[in-house]
């Protein structure tokens, strides 16, 4: 069962320190992948504007390399700043590694014109667009993500030994939402776009345990037809399509998100205020219902982090913090490694009817509860 | 050359051995009560007087001779129409043991069965013993220690699946903030007691379904349905509460639907749902069939037909002979005689054009779910050789549309059904569920609850078969209340209850080791294996050995 730790702060924190936090949590993950993402960046070399897209990615060769500055010039992108990691490539199992993409760009000036929805549309075909050249030559590039003021870093091996490598202790990355995960395998093959956490459109989750009803989810997103869907080379990654879909294509409120996939008994909505509603919610998203066990560790383009468990609650999670920091794991002994001095009485894990909801301001928890009115601004 | 008449040896002759039940008779345990005889459905056995010689040897010369003496013994006719059936009643009610019927192998009557040039006609469905396909299909996907396998006495689980179109949720959403029609949905129980006719089935039978589907409903709270079949349904039905619990047939015969039209204003509750019969998995092409045996006053009034007649239900009609017609004009009629609140959706035999079928429902918006009938479905009357060799299987066919509707990203939206041999060894849970991870919604199953729920003796050795002549030895399928008063309709709505029960727990049993419990695994195939490459292939899903 893989490991998780998140941690979100007003003040900029190094990933490294995530990194130790997992050691904590060692004996739950097998060395096949870590995965991190950061949002709300600082560079201590460069000025960062947090308007500007940023792209993750392995390129595997100099010809890779080449080619993805090519692409990103044809699409009209100018590359702003280029991050150099203070690389050891000794720490590293892989030897494919030609150089570990980091790079903010200015956007297209073509899009100028573009509205919001389309722009990250945009984006999200470029990213697709690298990803797909990448497997037409080898899997010799490999795009995580291309978003504006979020980086995302995937390796197979050891947590602490990645950081290492990539030389993270050095603090010349920091953010204030830190998303980690250390892998254990269950899935097929070790690959790099099956380490969590998953990514499309600003949104983004990491999970622990095994999705069960993977198959007949990733066959309804699949015939959506919408080109973000793809990959699933885990089972997990549809927790981040769901999350996509509830909230950037049905435009529902992140409350719906638990209600899509873990609703309520036919008993309990009948007692629910808008129990109506929700029940022809379940109908039409009845292949999106996830069976567990898992608990779901999701961030949103405004620095807003969730905390959702399926309805059996067969995995573990702890949130806890305090008033400006706030750090959610797997397990208790990591959110006791990232924030010490909290208040441990005040430690929560969710039940099976509730979403933990960190704001952007980061003052308090919400914890809401799938029996509490709906807030949806709509005659429902 | 002349032929000797003295020896019967006709073309058609027949000896007890050509057929196939022969009855075994213990003459010494035999009381000669006649029971046997009076029982027997097919009249094939007569108590004969027998006249036995013993030859007797006397030394002197002078006396020679025979000792005589007459018994009474067991006579089996063998004339095809009347041939021992197998169906046991005999064995049922003697009260010595001494005498049953025994499956012959060399059975030859099938070569003769042809008297006065009528094709042999039957009950029951294909004559193939053995394990089927989907009793070859296990489940494999456990859950071992990634992810840890569930408690299935103890765990909640949610069984239930959906009859009725299915919005997109974008579609569903815009149409919930306009205030605008949202398709009628039911949640029902994945097992549904499938198509059989209240003139196929005897008063007792129907109204045993009947009782132990509301139980199940009211009391155990597992939410079975089951469908009428084409022929109507009795006034008081339609207008009781019970109606909920029923699907409506209307097929090319139109029976029935007289009655249910004057009905609709007197209904206090809506349908489960109505479905469009166009064909069955056990006579594909052929409309259904009600033998004149079976057409007894009440059927007659419930069909508004006369009485003792032949009802023949054409293959199709003016209103049901293409899927255009179909779609345009009977979903749309029968939802609009409901106020679009009730499902409604088409039943057709299992066929290479299942597709072309499913692609024109999905263009419609009122067409709630596709039925389809396998090759190993039963039937109250058809041809053998519509039976045993006419339509299509129903795994292949069903795992075929579900993954066209995948590939639509339909799959949630049209939900299929599925029937044809479910459940044909017993084993109906497996069949039932291997159907729904290959994709269907739900099962149809008629035969096995025959068979479970009232005892019906038909097997896939001929046995019995004889529900299109109204001589059901256990009255299932009789309409003569001399016959039907035999089955105690208390009984049969026990046995249905007990049946729900028992698949119920069986599905937990079956979705616990796969850690599933929010919801019915439609279409969960990676969790079925096969040992038969070629199969896995086909439904692409895993071969294991």
């Amino acid at each position: 069962m893989c490991r998780l730790a998140m941690k979100t702060a007003n003040e900029p924190f190094s990933p490294y320190s995530i990194l130790t936090a997992m050691e904590a949590m060692q004996e739950g993950y097998d060395g096949s992948g870590l995965g991190l993402l950061l949002r709300g960046l600082s560079f201590t070399d460069y000025k960062y504007n947090p308007e500007d897209p940023i792209l993750s990615g392995i390129a595997h060769s100099e010809e890779a390399l080449g080619r993805l500055h090519s692409m990103m010039n044809e699409r009209g992108f100018v590359l702003k700043y280029d991050h150099e990691f203070d690389l050891d490539l000794s720490k590293i199992e892989a030897k494919d590694r030609y150089k570990y993409v980091l790079r903010v760009y200015k956007k297209p000036s073509a899009w100028d014109s573009l509205g919001k929805e389309e722009i990250e549309h945009e984006l999200m075909m470029a990213r697709l667009a690298l990803r797909a050249d990448g497997e037409a030559h080898g899997g010799d590039l490999t795009a995580f993500s291309l978003w504006p003021d979020v980086v995302m870093i995937k390796e197979v091996g050891w947590p602490l030994e990645v950081g290492e490598a990539l030389g993270l202790q050095s603090g010349r990355i920091k953010s204030r939402v830190c998303m980690a995960q250390g892998r254990q395998n269950t899935n097929w093959g070790i690959n790099l776009y099956a380490c969590h956490p998953f990514f499309i459109q600003g949104v983004a989750t990491m999970t622990n345990g095994e999705n069960t009803a993977f198959i007949p989810i990733k066959d309804w997103l699949t015939g959506k037809g919408y080109p973000g869907y793809i990959g699933y080379q885990s089972d997990s990654e549809v927790f981040a399509h769901i999350l996509h879909y509830v909230t950037k294509q049905l435009k529902l409120p992140l409350q719906a998100y638990k209600h899509v996939i873990t609703p309520l008994k036919n008993n309990e909505l009948a007692a629910h205020p808008q129990g109506t509603f929700l029940r022809g919610l379940r109908d039409v998203c009845r292949r999106l219902i996830i069976d567990g066990p898992n608990a779901v560790i999701g961030t949103l383009a405004d620095e807003t982090t969730i905390l959702v468990m399926d309805a059996k609650k067969l995995r573990p999670a702890t949130v806890g913090g305090k008033p400006g920091e706030w750090a959610i794991a797997s397990e208790m002994c990591g959110v006791d490694a990232m924030i010490p001095d909290r208040d441990k009485s005040k430690d929560f894990q969710p039940m099976r009817e509730h979403t933990i909801i960190i704001p952007p301001d980061r003052q308090e928890l919400v914890i809401w509860s799938q029996f509490d009115q709906f807030p949806l601004n709509q005659a429902a | 050359m002349v032929s000797i008449r003295s020896i019967p040896s006709e073309p058609g002759s027949l000896s007890t051995n050509d057929l196939p039940w022969v009855i075994e008779h213990r003459e010494d345990r035999c009381t000669l009560c006649g029971k046997c005889a009076a029982i027997c459905p097919v009249n094939t056995l007569k108590l004969t007087y027998m006249r036995k010689r013993m030859p007797k040897l006397v030394l002197s010369s002078s006396e020679r001779g025979s000792s005589y003496k007459t018994f009474v013994g067991i006579r089996q006719n063998t004339d095809p129409a009347r041939r021992c059936i197998g169906c046991g009643s005999c064995a049922m009610v003697c009260p010595n043991e001494a005498i049953h019927p025994v499956h012959n192998e060399t059975d030859r009557h099938r070569f003769v069965n042809t008297k006065g040039g009528q094709a042999p006609t039957r009950g029951g469905r294909r004559n193939v013993p053995g394990p089927n396909l989907l009793d070859q299909i296990s489940f494999n996907r456990i859950s071992m220690l990634t992810d840890p396998a569930l408690d299935a006495g103890r765990h909640e689980f949610y069984m239930n699946t959906l009859l009725g179109r299915v919005l997109p949720p974008e579609e569903y959403l815009r149409r919930q903030a306009a205030g605008e029609w949202i398709p009628p949905v039911r949640e029902i129980f994945p097992f549904i007691i499938g198509s059989m006719s209240f003139g196929a089935l005897s008063p007792n039978m129907w109204l045993g379904l009947l009782q132990g589907v509301a139980y199940c409903n009211e009391v155990l709270g597992i939410p079975v349905v089951m469908a009428t079949g084409e022929g109507g349904c009795p006034p008081w039905v339609l207008k009781s509460p019970f109606l909920k619990y029923i699907i409506l047939q209307i097929a090319s015969g139109y029976f029935g639907w007289d009655e249910i039209i004057r009905a609709i204003p007197e209904m206090q509750c809506d349908p489960a749902a109505i479905e469009i019969k166009y064909g069955q998995g056990a006579k594909p092409g052929d409309g259904g069939l009600l033998m004149w045996f079976k057409v007894s006053k009440l059927i007659a009034r419930l069909r508004g037909v006369p009485e003792g007649v032949d009802l023949p239900s054409p293959p199709v009609h003016q209103t049901l002979y293409s899927i255009e017609e179909s779609v345009m004009k009977m979903i749309q009629t029968m939802s609009m005689a409901w106020n679009f609140k009730v499902p409604v959706y088409p039943k057709i035999s299992g066929s290479n054009s299942a597709k072309s079928v499913l692609n024109n429902l999905v263009r419609n918006p009122y067409a709630s779910a596709l039925m389809i009938d396998g090759i190993d479905g039963g039937t109250g009357a058809a041809y053998n050789i519509s039976m045993d060799a006419t339509g299509h299987p129903i795994a292949s066919n069903l795992r075929e549309c579900y993954l066209d509707l995948c590939a639509q990203g339909k799959q949630n939206e049209i939900p299929l059904f599925a029937a044809g041999g479910v459940g044909k060894n017993g084993n109906v849970t497996q069949n039932g569920m291997a159907l729904i991870m290959l994709g269907a919604s739900g099962v149809h199953m008629g035969k096995f609850i025959m068979q479970s729920a009232a005892g019906c003796l038909g097997s896939e050795r001929n046995r019995c078969n004889v529900c299109n002549i109204g001589i059901c030895p256990k009255g299932i399928t009789s309409q003569n209340p001399k016959i039907y008063r035999r089955l105690d309709p208390d009984k049969v709505a026990e046995r249905v209850a007990e049946t729900f029960m028992a698949i119920q727990t069986e599905m937990k049993k079956v979705m616990a080791p796969l850690g599933r419990s929010q919801s019915l695994p439609i279409g969960m195939s990676d969790a079925l294996g096969i040992n038969d490459k070629a199969a896995a292939e086909r439904l692409n899903i895993r071969y294991v050995c």
